[in-house]
C-alpha cells in the first residue's frame, strides 16, 4: 500500500475524495484552510464539484442542496465557522440527510484564537443547532485515523441518513504524518427512494423537508429519528483501551490531547504507577461500555482535555458517578505537556 | 365536451393555505404552465423558502427541497452544481430574498449560477403577520412600522432587479406584476424566458413579481390590486432590467460588457 507523508488537512481531503465525496463547499478559515485548497486542486479533476461559498452559512446550505439529490457532500471549517453552520446542520438532521462536516477546532469563545483546541466538545455532542437531534461525532487522534474516519463518516451518514462530524483540531490538521490510503471500495447506498433528482414522470414527487406544522406529526418524526439513534448507539461506539486491565488511575482523553496523555501514562508506568488510558474514538455515541470495561478496577478517572473539561460530564454519566472524576486541561490554544499530565497522575497516585 | 381550460398538470390539485385574494395562486399557476409547456416537470427540482410559500412543496408536482430562511439560492446551487442537467428554481418572498438571504442572493447572481429565481415582492412579511419587509414602501404602515416606514429610521426599500442587474453574472432580470391580464401574460413570458435561459445554459435569471397581500395590507382583494397599481408600480417600475441576449444592460454597466 502506498505510504505518504501528508498534512492532516490534506489527508482529510484526499480521503474524502477517495470515499466518493462528489462535492465540497467551503469558506476560508484558519486552521483548516489547506483542506479547501487541496479540494480546489483535486476535486474538479476528479469530476467533482469544488465551490468557495460566500459564507459558512451558504456553504452548509449548498451541502444541504447537494445531499438532497443523493450526492455525497462535505464541508469543513473551524470553530467560529461551525457555529455559523449550525443552522444548516439542524436542517440537514431534520430533513434526514447524510452529510459530512469537518471541524478543525481552534480556541474560543468568540473569535478566540487560531491554535488547537477541543472546546467544541459540548457543541458537537450536545447542541450543534436547535431541536432534538444528534450527529455522529468521530474523534481521530492521528492523520491516519482521520483518513479512516472520513471514509467511515460517509458510509455511516448514508447508512443512518444523518450528518456526521469529524471533530479534529488544529494540531491534527496542521501536523504531517505518514499515512496510507486503504483501497477504498466506497459503499454505495441506494437513495432513490427519497432523493430529489427529478421524478422523470415515473414516481411521486419527493420532498426534502423539516417542517411539520402539526405537533403530533413533528413529534412522530422526531421519535422515529431517535429510534434510529438507539441503533447508532448500539452499533457505532468505539474507543481505544491502553494499559487499562489493572489500572488504578484511568486517564481519559481523546484527539490530540490523548497523544500527550499516552506519553504521560507510559512515563507513569515506568515509575510503577498503574495508569491506563481510555481514548474515545467516537464522542457521539459515547463509548459507555468501553469506559465501564476500562474503569472496572480504577480508583479515579483523570480527564485530560484541551478545554475546561467538557468531557467530564460524559465520563460521570457513563460511570454513574461511581468513580471520582478529576480533570486536567489547558485551553485557549495551549497544549498540555506530558510532564504536566504526569504531575497530575503522580499526585493522584500518591507519588511525590 | 372539449376541455378548453384546465389546471396545469404540475400544479397539484389540493387546497392551498394561501389567503383569499392572495396572488401566490396566480404565480404558482403561470409557473406550472411554463413547466408543463416545456415538458420539464420530471427534470425539475424546486426550492421553497421560509415565508408564505414555505409549503409550496406540497403544491408543485416536481421534486422539492425546503430551504432554511434566506438560503434557497445556496441550496439551489448545491442541487444544480451536482445535477447540471436538471432545471432548478427557487421561489422566494421579499424577506427571504432581500433581507436574511441578501448575501446568498447577491452571490448566486455573481456566480452566474444557472438557475431561475422567482421573487415575490409584496412589500411585507406575510407568514409572520405583516411586519416591515426590505421592500416595504416609505410611509407604509406595518406591524413593526406602526407610524409608517420612516426611511431615516428604518432605511429605504431594496430595489432587487436594479441591484442584481449591475452584476455581471446576471443574465436576465425582469420585474413583472400580476394585477391584470396583460401583466399576467407578460409575467408568464418572463418566467418562460428565465427557464429557456437555464435550458440554454445562459446563467442566472430572476423574475421579480409584484404581488398583493390583502390580509396583511388590510385591504379587500380588489383594493389590494389597486394599491399594487397605484403605489407599487410607480416605485418599482416594471420592465426588463437586464437581458444579455437582447443587449439590455443597466446604465452603470454600459460599455463594460
Amino acid at each position: 500500500m502506498e505510504r505518504k507523508l501528508m498534512k492532516g488537512n490534506e489527508a482529510l481531503a484526499e480521503a474524502a475524495i477517495r470515499a466518493g465525496c462528489k462535492c465540497f463547499f467551503g469558506y476560508p478559515i484558519t486552521p483548516q484552510t489547506e483542506l479547501a485548497a487541496y479540494m480546489a486542486k483535486r476535486m474538479n479533476k476528479s469530476g467533482g464539484v469544488f465551490l468557495q461559498a460566500e459564507s459558512e452559512i451558504a456553504a452548509i446550505n449548498m451541502v444541504l442542496g447537494a445531499a438532497s439529490t443523493g450526492v455525497r457532500a462535505m464541508t469543513s471549517s473551524s470553530s467560529p465557522g461551525i457555529s455559523l453552520k449550525s443552522e444548516g446542520i439542524s436542517y440537514i438532521a431534520g430533513s434526514d440527510l447524510p452529510a459530512v462536516i469537518i471541524n478543525v477546532q481552534r480556541g474560543g469563545p468568540g473569535l478566540g484564537g487560531i491554535q488547537p483546541s477541543q472546546s467544541d466538545y459540548w457543541q458537537a455532542t450536545r447542541a450543534l443547532g436547535h431541536g432534538d437531534f444528534h450527529l455522529i461525532v468521530f474523534a481521530p487522534a492521528s492523520v491516519q485515523e482521520m483518513v479512516d474516519c472520513v471514509v467511515k463518516a460517509f458510509e455511516k451518514a448514508d447508512q443512518y441518513r444523518m450528518p456526521a462530524m469529524i471533530l479534529a483540531d488544529g494540531l491534527l490538521g496542521q501536523m504531517m504524518e505518514p499515512v496510507e490510503f486503504p483501497e477504498i471500495s466506497a459503499t454505495t447506498v441506494d437513495k432513490s427512494s427519497w432523493a430529489a433528482t427529478g421524478h422523470k414522470n415515473s414516481r411521486e414527487h419527493h420532498i426534502i423537508n423539516s417542517l411539520y406544522l402539526k405537533p403530533d406529526e413533528l413529534e412522530k418524526s422526531v421519535i422515529e429519528r431517535f429510534k434510529r439513534y438507539e441503533v447508532v448507539k448500539q452499533e457505532l461506539h468505539d474507543a481505544e483501551l491502553y494499559n487499562t486491565e489493572d489500572c488504578d488511575i484511568l486517564v481519559c482523553s481523546y484527539g490530540a490531547a490523548a497523544r500527550v496523555a499516552k506519553s504521560a501514562v507510559n512515563s507513569a508506568r515506568a515509575m510503577g504507577i498503574k495508569a491506563g488510558l481510555f481514548r474515545p474514538k467516537t464522542l457521539w455515541p459515547f463509548p459507555v461500555q468501553e469506559l465501564q470495561e476500562a474503569s472496572k478496577n480504577a480508583k479515579v478517572l483523570l480527564s485530560v482535555e484541551m478545554s475546561m473539561g467538557q468531557m467530564v460530564d460524559d465520563l460521570k454519566l457513563a460511570t454513574n458517578c461511581d468513580i471520582p472524576v478529576e480533570f486536567y486541561g489547558r485551553t485557549g490554544g495551549v497544549i498540555p505537556t506530558p510532564a504536566e499530565v504526569l504531575e497530575q497522575i503522580k499526585k493522584l497516585g500518591g507519588v511525590k | 365536451m372539449a376541455v378548453v381550460f384546465e389546471r396545469p398538470k404540475s400544479l397539484i390539485d389540493i387546497p392551498t393555505h394561501y389567503c383569499p385574494g392572495c396572488t401566490h395562486g396566480i404565480v404558482h399557476r403561470i409557473l406550472c404552465e411554463v413547466i408543463d409547456e416545456m415538458g420539464i416537470e420530471g427534470d425539475t427540482i424546486g426550492v421553497c423558502p421560509v415565508g408564505c410559500s414555505v409549503m409550496a412543496y406540497d403544491y408543485f408536482n416536481c421534486d422539492m427541497i425546503e430551504a432554511p430562511h434566506g438560503r434557497a439560492p445556496a441550496v439551489a446551487t448545491g442541487a444544480k452544481r451536482t445535477n447540471p442537467d436538471k432545471f432548478v428554481f427557487t421561489y422566494q418572498g421579499d424577506g427571504d430574498l432581500a433581507a436574511i438571504g441578501t448575501a446568498e442572493t447577491v452571490h448566486v447572481a455573481t456566480r452566474g449560477e444557472n438557475i431561475v429565481v422567482i421573487f415575490i415582492n409584496n412589500t411585507i412579511y406575510g407568514m409572520t403577520g405583516g411586519q416591515m419587509a426590505p421592500t416595504t414602501l416609505p410611509g407604509q404602515v406595518t406591524q413593526t412600522t406602526p407610524f409608517g416606514r420612516n426611511p431615516e429610521l428604518a432605511g429605504y426599500p431594496v430595489k432587487v432587479c436594479e441591484m442584481l442587474s449591475t452584476l455581471t453574472g446576471t443574465a436576465f432580470a425582469q420585474r413583472v406584476a400580476v394585477d391584470s391580464v396583460p401583466h399576467i401574460r407578460e409575467a408568464k413570458k418572463a418566467i418562460r424566458k428565465a427557464f429557456e435561459n437555464q435550458k440554454a445554459g445562459k446563467g442566472f435569471s430572476i423574475v421579480e413579481v409584484l404581488s398583493t397581500c390583502p390580509t396583511n395590507w388590510g385591504l379587500a382583494p380588489l383594493d389590494a390590486i389597486k394599491r399594487l397599481q397605484d403605489e407599487m408600480i410607480p416605485y418599482y417600475p416594471l420592465g426588463v432590467y437586464k437581458d444579455v441576449e437582447e443587449g439590455v444592460f443597466p446604465k452603470t454597466e454600459g460599455g463594460v460588457e
